[in-house]
């Protein structure tokens, strides 16, 4: 017995191509999962663009590999909301905040200004690369 | 026909593949945070080339913390100061207002792993069973959980993470359990 096919809603090769086109652009978003900042990434230009310096870029995952979460936010005070410590380059070379390990000991010194202030002009203190909720992906 | 006979199993494949493909991470030139003109680009450590010799995962970092730090791939210094109290407390907490999702598992000890006590006692919650008010919306907002998971630790999209325990197979009282899991 031969069962006849379902009138065609759009002729057979243009769906074939909509299809592969649709399948393509759902494989393409999974390739390229976010293009951007790595997960948990800061932006700090509180003062640092008003001050002729590049925004510093604060990542999280290379301090992970290296320090426990507690280390930062417990011993050395840093708040958990991007934005929210007032740190300047006078407290930090006496020693707070990250000049508590960036003192050309624990990591390197302040004199190397280009590699925290490296980010591009123009971004906006907040994280990066996380999920982009109404929380913390926004602060 | 043929074509089509062929188109639907080669998207599907292509896909599959897609998906199954190895973790990626972003150059720091590209990332759209660094200045690729920034004379530290040369300098600074690429994700890449700490990251992909880490534990996978198919979210965040694509690495898995936990496993990492449990395995010993890192080392993480604890304290900086010689007397600072490090305290690991191994306490599972089952929350069960989670309406008809399965119960929510809290485990204390790959938090304390990472976390001091007091970065979420009491600021974020307080020590006491059934004190916190938690619920999605104010997560989702930056509260509570969210105040980590959506930042920096695992993202809010890994319902089952949190909501483990299926009503089915839990016997016992929620609070605080008598016996850790093996975590």
């Amino acid at each position: 017995m031969r069962i006849k096919s379902p009138p065609a809603i759009l002729p057979s090769r243009l769906r074939v191509r909509l299809v592969l086109i649709l399948s393509l652009g759902l494989a393409s978003l999974c390739l390229i999962p976010q293009a951007g900042a790595e997960y948990g990434d800061v932006v700090l230009n509180r003062i640092s663009e008003a001050n002729d310096m590049r925004p510093v870029i604060f990542p999280h995952w290379f301090h992970r590999l290296r320090f426990r979460c507690k280390v930062c936010h417990g011993e050395l005070g840093f708040e958990m909301r991007a934005g929210s410590n007032p740190m300047d380059m006078g407290k930090i070379i006496d020693g707070q905040y990250c000049g508590m390990c960036h003192n050309g000991q624990v990591a390197w010194s302040v004199d190397e200004c280009h590699l925290c202030h490296s980010g591009k002009p123009g971004l906006k203190t907040g994280i990066r690369g996380s999920n982009q909720t109404g929380g913390p992906g926004r602060w | 026909m043929k074509l089509k006979s062929l188109v639907y199993p080669a998207a599907l494949g292509l896909s599959f593949a897609l998906l199954a493909a190895e973790p990626s991470w972003i150059p720091l030139a590209e990332d759209g945070l660094h200045d690729p003109e920034s004379p530290a680009i040369k300098l600074l450590q690429e994700p890449a080339e700490a990251l992909s010799r880490l534990p996978a995962d198919n979210v965040g970092n694509k690495v898995s913390w936990i496993e990492a730090l449990r395995e010993q791939y890192i080392e993480p210094r604890t304290n900086i100061f010689p007397e600072t109290k490090i305290e690991i407390l191994d306490m599972d907490i089952i929350m069960e207002n989670t309406g008809e999702l399965p119960l929510v598992m809290f485990p204390h000890r790959p938090h304390t792993e990472w976390l001091d006590c007091k970065n979420c006692h009491d600021k974020i919650f307080v020590e006491k069973v059934d004190a916190n008010p938690i619920n999605m919306f104010a997560i989702l907002s930056g509260q509570y959980c969210g105040q980590c998971h959506g930042a920096v630790a695992f993202p809010l999209t890994e319902c089952n993470r949190c909501h483990s325990v299926p009503r089915s197979i839990f016997t016992g009282n929620p609070g605080v359990q008598p016996q850790p899991a093996a975590n």
